[in-house]
């Protein structure tokens, strides 16, 4: 099944662990059997090692010899004292059969640890599958949830539950069966062992067991009620925590800080509380259970020596029983973690699955893979008895019904909660109705699958999401219905899928891959990648983003196989420009960069670099830091000078910002200082007042340095540079570029009039200069100018090519709302839907652009069906059709001219406006 | 012209007159100098009104749309001010200001303003009393006009 496993949540962990993993768990029994005869045979050995080589027992005479690997079995007199004899066994001397004794020990030892070595390894991978199919199916339900449920579970504990909280299941399953299995294997053969040697010791090791069997596990029932609720509040806590985040303006805005402090504290508290306890308990036990084990070997000792002095045990068999019985506590104490383990992680089991067990799930088939499904082309859209409830009965919508040709523009209009958005999330299937069906091009679309529904309709609400990635991916989103062509993997990246494919098969994982082709060029009515070009400038136009997008270009730096398209189209339009500045007598407009001037309209740091900083190592904030930049200055002589302005500026600063309230936006535009550095700088300039510049520690100087770097001398007018200082600064460009470590000339991309530069953006590339500030119009003109040469080079299209690449963030917090809004626009246009579904979509633009990107958007489909909830009633004259909601139901529809003629509902609000 | 001296420029108006002097030397420090060549338009009638402009140096032509064109009321030189209105409320420019010459200004931006504003109470109430008398002043002169009409 390619979408992968269909399972469903188990309700209980061992159904799903025996469902899954039967083969594997039985896989490893015999594995564990072998082990328990190794371990056996480890424990035995010594005794014979003791007994007949050391003491001598097998070897009377000197000359005697004794039979190796010989095995037998003296059945205990209860069962009739037999000798059942296995092998006879090679004859061998004294101390060769010591040897051959210990060697065969390390052998049985060296074995049983590659044993354990195996059964750990698989263990380890069948409960790492088995999370990664639990993992899965989770996440599968999530994408199955009806929307409704997503108002009553937090996005955080999803996430929570799916990452944290299922974790140590994967853990606890491996161990599932095999673990007790082992454990108790390993305590009833050391047990059996010890009865072996002697009956009675192996009673008082029993009856210990026993008492540590009966006591633990009831006090340890506290403690699992405690690991539910820890689990719970721990769940609490990370929820609140990202409602904190969620709201922090309004925690801000109302000062409840304060109260989400007490809030978050109180919470805090009841986990330490609930916690403590739970440590309290846990480690009375373990004394408990210490005392219990250690206990023993006292009786032992006792017991045993007395029986040994006696005559009535030999000396290597009681070695034999304490290292046995030395064994056996802890695989007790591991089962009783096992047992302790199994609840906790059954309660969480338990807590997760009930999250996930949704009554209305969608069901599995209606998210199968179609690669072509059948689309509605031609028909109406047909609601009959259209009806929506919620639990409490109360009806959104109400007997609704309509037949409306699939090439009209219908514009939806009522007041407030009229239902018409309801009625728009069942056009685009995003919820089910209660009662009736809606037909689109003959096609119940209650029932189609998504693979239908998602390409037939499009649905974009008033705000639409983004992921954070970039503008095109974000644009083409829409299109990732199906790998359309399998990615290519050759050599050894090949194996490695063939074994990926093989694991993620036998974890019921989804086998699509999603590193081939996944973007449906057929479906955007391209036939290929550079007709989806073409399509995406179309719809970009439509929403009227192309041009913010060729901004997004011009402000992007390139690297990578673009720059190399991009490099010589970017150096002719330099030329070009500056040849369009001459030409217009502006050419001191733009300030460029010469090797032999200080550009006044730069800051002192690019002036020193004369290049753009490539990562951390020459950031501007790092320069006061950066051990070679220093030499520079002080081989040049200009770190007193630069102290000096460093220490006025500071002194500027300080006076100017000192009297602002903290968080004035003024920081943040004009301050070279941050609010927070604000009380350093003024300790720093209080001990200069005391002992001068000289007197200050490194770290003070640093933090002075660094001021002037940021300093553009034609826009801050502080008056601190003079020509002798520009030209002093001009010696240090020279000497930082000849002298630069070659271990940071990764750090620097020079600026060079005849080279591209790859860390600037492309208008600093084009401009190859400042404009210069204060110059009345100058960025508009410039800007101008820049478009007007860039279009005229043809370069446009790779721009907006670039452009598309830009990052938008999360959430797209790196653009504009509008912005945003309007790639959720351009996403739903490309996909080509039968129906458009649009509810206030573009209720977030400034008014005059609402109605021009409507008709846009309109005249796009110019025979397509669009329905759209408006928010104003003059813009229903973009439309054919026009439905009239009240309360759920259609008061009015028609088309929009007979309803304006007929002087009903529609007329009414209109002539209101 | 330095930080200092623009300090000392705009101290003299009295609408930045009752600033605190770390404010007024803010308010200087985060304005923008501008330069426009002789026959730039500064801003024209009927614009957002959304900055007061220093002259530094140079001269300003204010005119007023007529019907029969633009007309030329005044001239404002050097170390004056025009446009503060604008930054008291949201109006439109009711003239348009072209360069004479090759001007230089400190253009001061409402919201600047208001940022500085809003720290210094005093400067607030000395702003009102600033408007209150040029009120008085324009009920003055047009009970005058009033006067002499009737």
């Amino acid at each position: 099944m390619a979408r992968g496993g269909v399972t469903e949540v188990e309700r209980s962990l061992f159904r799903f662990i025996f469902k899954y993993s039967k083969r594997e768990q039985l896989m490893i029994v015999p594995l564990v059997f072998g082990s328990m005869f190794v371990y056996f045979m480890s424990l035995d050995l010594p005794k014979t090692i003791i007994n007949q080589a050391i003491q001598g027992k097998a070897f009377p005479e000197p000359t005697s010899t004794a039979h190796l690997l010989r095995y037998q079995f003296t059945l205990p007199d209860f069962l009739g004292g037999d000798v059942i004899r296995l092998f006879s066994g090679f004859e061998v001397e004294r101390l060769p059969y010591l040897v051959a004794l210990s060697l065969g020990l390390l052998f049985m030892i060296a074995l049983n640890g590659f044993l354990k070595l195996q059964i750990n390894t698989m263990k380890g991978w069948m409960g790492e599958r088995m999370l990664r199919r639990l993992r899965f199916v989770l996440f599968d339900h999530i994408l199955r949830f009806p929307l409704a449920r997503f108002r009553r579970v937090k996005p955080a504990e999803m996430a929570s539950m799916i990452k944290d909280e299922v974790e140590p299941l994967g853990g606890f399953i491996g161990e599932a069966v095999i673990t007790p299995m082992f454990l108790a294997g390993e305590a009833l053969t050391a047990l059996f062992f010890i009865m072996y040697q002697h009956f009675l010791l192996g009673l008082v090791a029993l009856a210990v067991i026993a008492v540590q069997a009966f006591i633990i596990p009831r006090m340890r029932r506290r403690l699992l009620a405690l690991a539910k609720e820890r689990q719970l509040t721990a769940r609490q806590l990370s929820g609140r925590i990202a409602e904190t985040v969620d709201g922090i303006v309004e925690i801000h805005t109302h000062d409840t800080s304060n109260y989400e402090r007490a809030e978050i504290s109180s919470r805090l508290g009841k986990i330490f509380r609930i916690r403590f306890e739970f440590y309290q308990r846990k480690f009375m036990i373990k004394f408990l259970n210490n005392f219990l084990s250690q206990v023993t070997p006292f009786i032992f000792y006792l017991m045993g020596g007395y029986l040994v002095i006696n005559g009535r045990l030999d000396i290597g068999a009681l070695v034999a029983v304490i290292a046995a019985y030395k064994d056996l506590p802890s695989p007790i104490k591991e089962l009783i973690d096992w047992d302790q383990q199994r609840m906790d992680v059954q309660i969480k089991y338990n807590q997760v699955s009930e999250q996930f067990t949704v009554d209305n799930l969608a069901p599995p088939e209606s998210q199968t893979l179609i690669e072509h499904p059948s689309l509605p082309t031609d028909g109406s859209v047909v609601a009959s008895n259209l009806t929506l409830a919620d639990e409490t009965g109360n009806k959104s919508l109400d007997n609704v019904n309509f037949d409306i040709p699939l090439d009209r523009h219908v514009a939806l209009i009522g007041p407030h909660a009229c239902g018409s958005s309801e009625l728009l999330q069942l056009l685009a299937r995003l919820t089910l109705p209660t009662g009736g069906t809606l037909r689109v091009g003959g096609i119940d679309i209650g029932r189609a699958p998504e693979a239908m529904t998602g390409r037939a309709l499009a649905y974009v609400g008033s705000t639409g999401y983004l992921f954070p990635r970039s503008v095109l991916e974000n644009v083409t989103y829409g299109l990732n219905h199906y790998p359309v062509a399998p990615a290519v993997y050759e050599g050894s990246a090949r194996r490695e899928h063939e074994i990926y494919l093989k694991e993620t098969e036998r974890a019921a994982n989804s086998l699509l891959d999603v590193d081939a082709h996944w973007i449906d060029y057929a479906g955007a009515g391209a036939s290929g990648p550079a007709e989806l070009e073409v399509k995406i400038t179309e719809v970009l136009k439509v929403v009227e983003l192309d041009e913010k997008i060729f901004e997004l270009g011009l402000r992007s730096s390139v690297s990578g196989p673009l720059a190399a398209e991009i490099m010589e189209p970017v150096l002719r339009a330099r030329e070009a420009m500056r040849e369009r500045l001459g030409a217009l007598g502006i050419h001191e407009w733009v300030e460029h960069f010469d090797p032999e001037r200080y550009n006044r309209n730069a800051t002192l740091a690019e002036n020193l670099l004369f290049g753009t900083p490539v990562g951390k190592i020459f950031d501007v904030d790092n320069l006061g830091r950066n051990s070679y930049v220093r030499r520079v200055l002080k081989e040049i002589g200009l770190e007193d000078d630069l102290l000096r302005m460093g220490h006025k500026i500071a002194e500027t600063m300080v006076e100017l910002f000192s009297g602002l309230p903290p968080g004035h936006e003024f920081f943040e535009r004009f301050s070279f200082i941050r609010l927070e550095d604000l009380p350093i700088f003024q300790e720093i300039l209080a001990s200069v007042v005391e002992s001068g510049l000289q007197g200050l520690d490194e770290e003070e100087r640093e933090q002075l340095l660094a001021l002037p770097f940021k300093l553009v001398n034609a826009r801050h007018r502080l008056g601190l540079v003079d020509d002798a200082f520009e030209g002093r600064i001009l010696q240090a460009r020279r000497y930082f570029a000849e002298h630069l470590p070659a271990e940071m000339k990764n750090g620097v991309e020079f600026f060079d009039p005849a080279r591209f530069n790859s860390a600037a953006s492309l208008q600093d590339n084009v401009l190859f200069g400042k404009i210069v500030s204060g110059q009345a119009e100058a960025p508009a003109k410039i800007g101008t100018l820049l478009r007007e040469v860039l279009d005229e080079l043809g370069l446009r299209q790779l721009i907006v090519k670039i452009g598309l690449d830009y990052q938008v963030g999360v959430g797209g917090a790196r653009l504009a709302t509008q912005e945003r809004q309007k790639i959720a626009l351009a996403r739903a246009l490309l996909k080509r839907p039968a129906v458009l579904v649009m509810d206030q979509s573009v209720a977030v633009l400034d008014p005059s652009a609402q109605r021009r990107i409507m008709k846009n958007i309109l005249d796009y489909r110019p025979s397509a069906s669009v329905y759209w909830a408006i928010n104003r009633e003059d813009l229903v004259d973009l439309f054919h059709h026009a439905m009239v909601m009240d309360a759920g139901r259609i008061v009015e529809i028609g088309p929009v001219a007979e309803l304006k003629a007929k002087g009903g509902a529609l007329s009414k609000m209109l002539a209101a406006t | 012209m330095s930080l200092e001296q623009e300090v000392e420029l705009i101290r003299r108006f009295p609408i930045f007159s009752r600033i605190q002097p770390a404010m007024q030397k803010l308010l200087c420090f985060s304005s923008e100098r501008l330069t426009y060549e002789a026959g730039q338009v500064i801003f024209r009638a009927g614009d957002v009104a959304d900055a007061a402009y220093v002259v530094i140096d140079g001269s300003i032509e204010i005119s007023v749309p007529t019907p029969k064109g633009p007309l030329a009321v005044s001239t404002v030189g050097r170390n004056e001010i025009i446009g503060e209105i604008a930054i008291f409320g949201d109006v439109p420019r009711t003239a348009t200001c072209t360069a004479l010459t090759k001007l230089e200004t400190l253009r001061i931006s409402k919201d600047l303003f208001n940022n500085v504003i809003r720290e210094s109470p005093d400067a607030a109430i000395e702003l009102i009393r600033v408007l209150a008398t040029r009120l008085s002043n324009t009920t003055a002169a047009l009970s005058k006009q009033m006067n002499e009409k009737g």
